[in-house]
């Protein structure tokens, strides 16, 4: 059952939100010790609110577009009263006095939270393995990564205990645990979705977006949540897109470019399915050819110069003077150093002092502001790109899930699985992740369409017809 | 771009962001760094003379709120969250130097 | 001024980074209450306190006093950004403070002194204040305390950094300097700019050089001073320091100084090289601000109209000092007195008798006719009317209106004298040529028009028959 059933039948009375709920947190409670694809459950919370929706519907007001829809929340959303911990040391404890704006547009549209999901650290990984409470694992096959950071949200979507998740993704980061999952994952247009509550990693990257089982999924939770928000001075003015009604319309006559730079280093299956997903939109009308940007190949090098010199500075905070962990010191100087050396992770210590190096003296213009150049020649090559086509086409992520532990002693070879979502966050422009058939290991494969700035409505329709090529039984093949 | 990061850039930047690292981490971490810094040379080689920098991708400008007061926090939900607090306010081991 | 009996004639070189907090409602970038005293941290928010998740909106009131600090030095205001400057400290919730750095958002400028020194200015921009600490232990300074106690209330308020240019020769100099500036935002409502409660705070830079030469010697920094008073002992104290160093033989140290106003002399902090590596980025969670012209030009008028520039115009036009009008403008009768200067009216007349009898009745004199201000004033300052009889026709008018000779009359002071009387008709002749060319030349129905112009003059106080009379005389005389 995809959200919006469940959405229409809980509106039309036709279904108890609360049976909803009761049939989700079944699943949990039946696979989730295996997966741990939660920090936290929110049972009774979760029964509450279900109750509060189905008294709305009895009452005969309108309870939200998303009534009743059981939903995960990545970790680094701020939930006022509920734990935020980014699964990290540090955040261990700590419950955010206020909410995100998208938590409180998810409540206000109705949804059910059935609980906190399991991140990387501070959202810096690329499998969930550097969370400070425990891998999530694939509900595919449990001895492999879910993808990274929002591990959790993906899996949680696959394993159907949540019919909806919101991410964030910085690097990749709801796109490719999307992929290795199964799911759809997408990142919308640079200021899209509010960042007011999003627990920052990169500040000019990172941007909150949705998972589900469908393409149509995905776009209702994303209008849910996006929109201007003043509180958000990054934020773009106007409402959220209106794509619900555009999905339906097809690829007839738009043209498709086959990103070379980022298929190159894909692996043989992933790299067949890309191309099956051009030939089916082909079938639909679409004009298919192969693309270049040959600047997207410079997108790791400048995204592990940008990110970890803007988290640098957004972790600085974590000083056990105001909230969180604190490690006592003789002084306050020794009582900052003691509580982040016991508060965070390798990866996240590893990222704060990469991010230090490129920002410091004698080192800025070479390191950081030579990316930030590299960023511009980045965005300029998309944009010449989608001069003679309206969508890219691209994997998601070069392989399938690889298995847990295979990547962790080698930062260098986890970055790599980012080459192809990264370069959408430089440039602030949108991209989604369809599941795309399985691996020759049985593994689910996602393909990614990309699209310009502010290309939600054609990138939606794009996915939508990827998804309809498969067929319903091609659906449920990505499903565990 | 520089020369390779070395174990005392290492050490110095770690004292930067006040985190205390043994010497395996610090052997470990400068490896690890000079690796993906090594990878990242690639961009160093581009040609950007005349390019400007992205500070943000979004061309706004302009943003700006009215001034006009907006409820804030509750002082008790404040410093409930406090690892130390006193007389209102919170609490931290004494301070050895004055600030820049 | 030089140190003395040395071998080399010393110049002191000084520039001043001066920190004010602008008097806006709320915070620079939240909407919690920018105010001064109140309870510990009962002005505080996610933003505020950097709690994880927050992000600043930039304070429109905030630009505009910026702008106003900018327009008042004489500065151009620009397209400008923010970023951020990273430093650890417990007093700083995001253990970084937003500022501005290579795009300020004025730059360039000037103050004049009172004895017509000209201090440039380098710029002003905008940034974050941080917290407040308090030291809790034995002496409740720094050394010696045992823990710190820490306040929000403050950490987010809105600060100009205006910085000088070097051009300060003498400790005598920067103290007027900084009178002068705290003055200016006063005057022009951006900051209530009091050093007792942190509004107004001062770091000084300071280098000698042998009186002549043109390059800058090394500077060091002093910080601690809170009144204008430290900073005039701390520079004399400085500069001898220096000159004591430099006539030895050694160098100068760039660093940081900590004023001591009890043991009066600075101390050494750290060395300004070696301390803190800020690693300056932009700020990515703002974005840049370029005021359009419309709103600058707003800002420079909203200037014009404020008490200083009102006191400036009202003292240049009456050829006093700006604090001899400041009662007058204060009142907002700077309007009247100019109006009757304009027309002829003696200035110390007119601006006593303003701040006075028309002060007293202010809600009157704020509508009273000009005109009838002026008439009065020419009536007392011709001798017509004693300075009593005069503020009694004031209060009249005040009180009832009318017309000031008539009101003259009724209360039996004097009419008009003969002479005086000539000599308005010898005015309005000399006054209207072309008209008193034709009267001569045949146009009888002139005289009409004279009369009426000395009638005017003399606030309907001539009699229209000797006024003719006296045309005719001069028409006779061929005059």
């Amino acid at each position: 059952m995809t959200a919006l059933d469940i959405a229409r039948e809980v509106r039309s009375g036709e279904r108890r939100a609360r049976d909803v709920v009761e049939e989700h947190l079944a699943r949990i409670s039946e696979r989730e010790p295996e997966l741990h694809c939660f920090n936290l459950v929110l049972a009774d919370e979760a029964r509450a609110a279900a109750d509060e929706i189905d008294r709305t519907v009895a009452a005969g007001r309108d309870p939200g577009p998303l009534a009743g829809v059981p939903v995960a929340l990545k970790d680094n959303l701020c939930t006022r009263g509920v734990p935020t911990t980014c699964s990290s040391r540090i955040l261990e404890n700590w419950s955010p006095p206020y909410d995100a704006t998208a938590i409180r547009r998810l409540a206000e549209a109705g949804a059910v939270v059935m609980g906190k999901t399991n991140l990387d650290e501070f959202a810096m990984g690329s499998s969930t393995e550097n969370s400070a409470f425990g891998p999530t694992r694939n509900p595919h096959d449990p001895s492999r990564v879910p993808g990274g950071s929002s591990g959790g949200s993906a899996a949680a979507v696959a394993a159907g205990f949540a019919a909806l998740a919101l991410g964030s993704d910085t690097g990749g980061s709801i796109r490719q645990p999307a992929a290795l999952c199964g799911v759809v994952g997408a990142k919308p247009t640079y200021g899209t979705v509010s960042r007011y509550g999003l627990v920052a990693f990169a500040s000019s990257l990172d941007q909150i977006g949705p998972l589900g089982s469908t393409v149509a999924d995905a776009a209702a939770l994303l209008e849910v949540v996006a929109g201007h928000d003043p509180a958000d001075s990054t934020s773009i003015p106007g409402p959220a897109p209106s794509l619900g009604v555009v999905l339906d319309d097809g690829v007839e006559g738009l043209r498709v470019g086959v990103l070379r730079e980022l298929t190159e280093g894909a692996a043989p299956d992933v790299a067949a399915r890309v191309e099956e997903a051009g030939r089916a939109l082909e079938a639909r009308g679409a004009k298919v050819e192969e693309a270049s940007v040959p600047a997207a190949t410079y997108g790791l090098s400048a995204y592990y110069l940008i990110a970890p010199a803007e988290a640098s500075s957004n972790l600085a905070r974590y000083d056990g003077v105001r909230y969180g962990l604190r490690v006592d010191g003789p002084d306050v100087g020794a009582m900052f150093t003691a509580t982040r050396t016991a508060g965070f992770g390798p990866e996240v210590k590893r990222r704060i002092m990469l991010g230090t190096y490129a920002l410091s003296a004698g080192y800025y213009d070479a390191y950081y502001g030579q990316a930030q150049r590299a960023r511009t020649l980045i965005i300029r090559g998309f944009e010449a790109a989608y001069q003679t086509h309206d969508l890219l086409l691209a994997p998601t992520t070069p392989t399938t899930a690889f298995p847990l532990g295979a990547k962790t002693d080698d930062p260098l070879a986890m970055y790599l699985s980012d080459v192809c979502t990264i370069p959408s966050n430089l440039a602030g422009h949108p991209a989604i992740s369809v599941p795309y058939g399985t691996g020759a290991d049985g593994l689910p494969i996602g393909v990614q369409v990309l699209a310009p700035a502010l290309g939600e409505p054609v990138m939606f329709r794009a996915a939508t017809a990827l998804e309809r090529s498969l067929g319903p039984s091609g659906r449920e093949r990505g499903a565990p | 771009m520089a020369g390779r990061i070395s174990r005392d850039d290492v050490s110095h930047v770690a004292t930067l962001a006040r985190l205390r690292l043994d010497d395996d981490e610090l052997d470990r971490f400068t490896d690890q760094l000079a690796s993906v810094l090594e990878h990242a040379a690639d961009v160093a080689s581009l040609d950007t003379s005349g390019v400007p920098p992205t500070a943000h991708p979004l061309p706004l400008a302009n943003v700006l709120r009215d001034d006009l007061p907006v409820a804030g926090l509750d002082r008790d939900e404040v410093l409930a969250q406090a690892p130390a607090a006193e007389d209102r306010r919170f609490r931290v081991p004494r301070i050895l130097g004055e600030a820049p | 001024m030089s140190a003395t009996a040395s071998a080399t004639d010393w110049e002191t070189v000084v520039g001043l980074e001066v920190h004010c907090e602008l008097a806006t409602a709320t915070k620079l970038f939240c909407g919690c209450r920018n105010a001064f005293g109140d309870e510990p941290n009962t002005n505080v928010c996610p933003v505020c306190l950097g709690l994880p998740g927050s992000l600043p909106v930039l304070n429109r009131g905030a630009v505009e006093l910026a702008m106003r600090i900018g327009a008042a030095l004489h500065s151009q205001v620009r397209r400008s950004s923010f970023h951020r400057k990273n430093y650890f400290y417990p007093d700083m919730p995001k253990d970084y403070q937003v500022s501005q750095y290579d795009e300020p958002i004025n730059v360039g400028g000037w103050l004049d002194l009172p004895d017509g020194t000209r201090v440039g200015v380098t710029r002003a921009h905008l940034e974050e204040d941080t917290g407040k600490t308090t030291h809790v232990g034995s002496s409740g300074r720094i050394h010696g305390a045992d823990h710190a106690l820490v306040d929000y209330n403050r950490a987010g308020v809105p600060l100009v950094e205006i910085v000088s240019e070097p051009d300060l020769r003498s400790a005598g100099d920067a103290q007027a300097y900084v009178n002068e500036l705290r003055a200016l935002l006063v005057a022009i409502g951006a900051s209530d700019a009091r050093m007792e409660e942190g509004s107004l705070r001062i770091d000084a830079n300071i280098s000698l050089r042998p009186t002549g030469t043109t390059t800058f010697g090394t500077r060091a920094e002093i910080k601690n001073l809170n009144s204008v008073r430290s900073l005039k002992r701390a520079l004399e104290h400085e500069a001898a320091r220096q000159a004591g160093l430099l006539e030895a033989g050694e160098r100068i140290v760039q660093e940081t100084r900590h004023w001591d106003e009890a043991a009066g002399r600075t101390s050494s902090m750290r060395s300004k090289e070696e301390a803190f590596d800020y690693r300056y980025f932009p700020e990515p969670d703002l974005v840049p601000v370029a005021p359009d012209d419309e709103w600058q030009a707003a800002v420079v008028g909203a200037l014009a109209v404020l008490p200083a520039a009102r006191r400036a115009q009202l003292a240049a036009k009456a050829g006093v000092a700006p604090a001899d009008v400041a009662l007058v403008v204060e009142r907002g009768l700077d309007h009247l007195v100019e109006a009757a200067i304009d027309a002829g009216a003696d200035p110390r007349l007119a601006l006593a008798r303003a701040a006075n009898e028309v002060a007293s009745d202010l809600a009157a004199g704020l509508t009273l006719d000009p005109g009838a201000f002026t008439a009065v004033l020419a009536m007392e300052a011709e001798g017509r009317l004693t300075a009593t009889q005069a503020k009694q026709v004031l209060a009249e008018l005040l009180a009832h209106g009318g017309d000031p000779s008539e009101i003259a009359a009724a209360r039996g002071f004097e009419a008009l004298a003969g002479d005086t009387l000539a000599l308005a008709v010898d005015a309005a002749v000399a006054a209207h040529p072309d008209e008193w060319g034709r009267l001569a030349g045949g146009e009888q129905k002139l005289v009409g028009f004279f009369v009426g112009k000395v009638m005017a003059s003399t606030a309907g106080k001539a009699d229209g028959r000797a006024v003719t009379a006296l045309l005719r005389e001069r028409l006779g005389s061929g005059a």
